[in-house]
């Protein structure tokens, strides 16, 4: 036992050095995954690999990508568990942007395998009487810090990770819905049938961080695309946004990128020059999402 | 009790266990329950296979009529506690003849409550998860550890002081069949009627009723709070628990004045369950609830005074919306003027008291009901991009099914019961009035 641990601590370490994020897997064997994302700095080592049809190759450490056997599931569901260390994740919409274009909305359901009326992200349309404005108002789950979806759960299948992230495990989860009552935002959603393409993907193994396959009988919701973090990527729905309506980031850094301009900024001042606020904070759910109020000219 | 004085004893007993037999008449009417039964589980079976979808539930109204029943059943399950624990330690006498009716009634909603909550669940597959993650913080682990607790405490507190009385059955009743006669032996754990036996089953009954007070505020406070401890407008008041057991003793209340008629009346007992016993049943169902009404003032008012953000428009609904006419039908209907009626000495009479009862335990189910799904239906934010009909909560005929199948088996529970024990504790009627003479 030992010795596989010491095993796993060096091949991790191992890893880390060559910028891949810690995902050790004892067995994960190593697929190359195309050459052409190597853009964002050459490591100029290069290793030895072997291709599945028996060639030996050449590559640079860059472009390699580790790739978890299904056989290491218990591995994934840790991982999943664990979450992305040192990091809080944070997501700002800018409500001034937001055209209804539900871009967003198409690409987190084609991630996660949803049906149409199944939302981990929903774009409402909202209705202020006081100015008469009418403005809509992208809704994912909140990351609460303080979840009132996690303290009800009877068997900790949904929980709350180290970088903020809110999950769910669609393993243990047994149906009971009591998460869906508590949730005062209405974000999480539930498989009252055979999820989409139940039959397609019934031997597929679960991806906790994705929450796919979906399954009847158990509670779904906006995972932040945890899957994505993992891999330096931006979520779904923020990459897909063509009107720049996302900030994604990690508060302890206090950046957030645009989903749509790439561009980079401090959230603290994103924040506080654009008068950002959250959805009912007196609930003392303490959210992890922060809109820019919606403008008058965009009614 | 005047009009026993006058019986020899050996006639009570006659008379007490006339109905421990299994009649035609009564295998029948298990027979059609079994049969109903079946077609209601045919009906779970659909939704095993097919999911939760086959009922009218959505994400928005995600608890509907499973959970308002599971609510009801364990509100009336609370009446055990009521009357022959509190009224029984006081030294009531007047509830001896029908104590027995009470634990019987207290028993099979509570087990029932306990398979209802199962029926709720997406994945009933997964109920072991409860026992191996089961975290304590969860209000649904607290509920079922206390139900379980209630079901074993009530199971006990019918169970002890039956064991006197299946002797009497082993010895006197002669149409049972030998298997049956075989039971009573073993579950009589070898008693011989001696006075220490006595002592000792009296003391553990004190113990059994003291503690099952607790336990039956906390399954119903617990029950409550599955609605309370949520952040949901409606349902976040801190009056949950008192709320929710003063209508469980209004609900349970006329279920047992229910099971009283139709014992007294199909089990020939008009010399035991007398006038006067309906007569005390209908004074304190008014008393119940008087209780009851003054928890809905509170729960009513105090927020429409205010009409808070999230609060307002389900109230607006309730009050002179969508949902007022079920809404003033129960609240009229099922307990203003029920409660009325019941102040008139004539409306306590048994069959007058008995349809206001039923009245009164129809509109207390469509209260969990109220309690339970409107507030569901008025999120804090819109529903939108949903079809239509996933917008409105309305249940589907397998829905209605599974709810009923509860009814059914809490039916043939009670009957079975009381085909195979005596529903008046014999002994104890023996005891009081050897000790009035």
């Amino acid at each position: 036992m030992e010795t596989k641990l010491t095993q796993t601590s060096t091949r991790r370490k191992f890893l880390e050095k060559i910028g891949l994020a810690g995902i050790g897997a004892v067995s994960a064997p190593l697929i190359v995954s195309g050459c052409n994302s190597t853009d964002s700095g050459e490591s100029n080592s290069v290793i030895k690999v072997l291709t599945p049809d028996n060639k030996l190759v050449e590559i640079d450490t860059a472009a390699l990508k580790p790739v978890l056997e299904s056989g290491d599931k218990q591995h994934l569901q840790k991982l999943g568990r664990e979450g992305l260390k040192g990091k809080k994740f944070v997501m700002v919409i800018d409500l001034a942007r937001c055209q209804n274009e539900r871009a967003c909305m198409k690409s987190c359901q084609s991630a996660h395998q949803l049906k149409p009326e199944q939302h981990h992200i929903n774009v409402l349309e909202m209705h202020d009487e006081d100015s008469g404005l009418t403005y809509y108002m992208p809704k994912t789950c909140q990351h609460c810090d303080n979840p009132p979806c996690v303290t009800v759960c009877p068997v900790d299948a949904t929980f709350k990770r180290q970088d903020g992230i809110v999950l769910i495990d669609n393993e243990r989860c047994i149906g009971c819905r009591f998460c869906i009552a508590a949730c005062p935002y209405s974000a999480r959603t539930f498989n009252w049938t055979d999820p989409k393409d139940a039959e397609k993907y019934k031997d597929v193994s679960y991806n906790m961080e994705l929450n796919v396959p979906q399954k009847k009988g158990t509670v779904t919701k906006c995972a932040f695309s945890a899957d994505q973090l993992r891999e330096g990527n931006l979520p779904y729905c923020v990459s897909a946004c063509p009107n720049g309506v996302y900030y994604f980031g990690d508060a302890n850094e206090d950046l957030v990128t645009n989903g749509t301009t790439r561009e980079t900024v401090r959230l603290s001042k994103l924040l506080k020059e654009n008068a950002a606020y959250k959805l009912m904070p007196e609930l003392g759910t303490k959210p992890n999402v922060f809109y820019l109020p919606p403008r008058q000219s965009n009614s | 009790m005047e009009s026993l004085k006058k019986k020899d004893l050996a006639l009570i007993e006659l008379e007490l266990l006339s109905h421990v037999n299994w009649s035609r008449k009564s295998v029948i009417w298990l027979g059609t329950l079994v049969f109903l039964f079946a077609i209601c589980i045919y009906f779970y079976f659909q939704q095993l296979k097919h999911g939760l979808g086959v009922t009218g539930l959505n994400d928005y109204v995600s608890w509907g009529i499973y959970i308002s029943n599971f609510v009801f059943f364990v509100a009336a399950s609370l009446i055990g506690m009521l009357i022959s624990s509190i009224m029984g330690l006081i030294g009531v006498k007047w509830i001896l003849p029908i104590s027995r009716i009470a634990e019987i009634i207290a028993l099979s909603f509570a087990m029932v409550a306990g398979l209802i909550i199962i029926t709720d669940m997406g994945r009933p597959d997964r109920l072991h998860h409860l026992f191996i993650y089961g975290r304590i913080q969860s209000p649904i682990v607290w509920d079922i550890t206390v139900v379980i607790t209630y079901v074993v405490l009530s199971f006990l507190l019918l169970y002890l002081p039956l064991i006197p009385d299946m002797i009497l059955c082993k010895d006197k009743c002669s149409q049972i069949p030998p298997f049956q006669r075989k039971m009573y032996k073993i579950l009589s754990l070898g008693w011989t009627n001696t006075t220490g036996q006595y002592q000792l089953m009296k003391r553990f009954m004190k113990i059994l009723m003291v503690l099952i007070i607790p336990v039956a505020l906390a399954i119903h406070t617990v029950t409550s709070w599955l609605f309370a401890l949520t952040l949901r407008a409606g349902w976040d008041s801190a009056i949950f628990g008192p709320y929710f057991v003063s209508g469980a003793f209004v609900a349970g209340s006329a279920a047992v004045i229910i099971a009283m008629f139709f014992y007294r009346n199909s089990f020939k007992l008009k010399d035991y369950i007398t006038h006067v016993h309906f007569d005390k049943m209908g004074k304190l169902l008014v008393m119940v609830a008087l209780v009851y009404v003054y928890f809905n003032i509170n729960e009513i008012i105090v927020p429409a005074y205010k009409l808070k953000g999230g609060e307002a428009e389900h109230l607006k609904s309730m009050l002179a919306g969508s949902d007022s006419i079920m809404f003033w039908t129960v609240q009229l209907g099922g307990l203003i003027i029920p409660f009325a009626l019941l102040v008139i000495k004539r409306m306590r009479r048994p069959l007058p008291l008995t349809i206001i009862s039923v009245i009164i335990l129809v509109a207390a189910w469509f209260k969990r009901y109220l309690i339970v799904v409107p507030i569901q239906e008025h999120p804090y934010y819109p529903i939108q991009n949903v079809p239509e009909e996933l917008m409105h909560y309305s249940p589907t005929i397998a829905e209605i099914a599974i709810t009923a199948g509860p009814f059914i088996l809490l039916l043939i529970i009670i009957t079975v019961l009381s085909k195979l024990f005596p529903v008046i504790p014999i002994w104890e009627i023996k005891e009081n009035l050897e000790h009035e003479k």
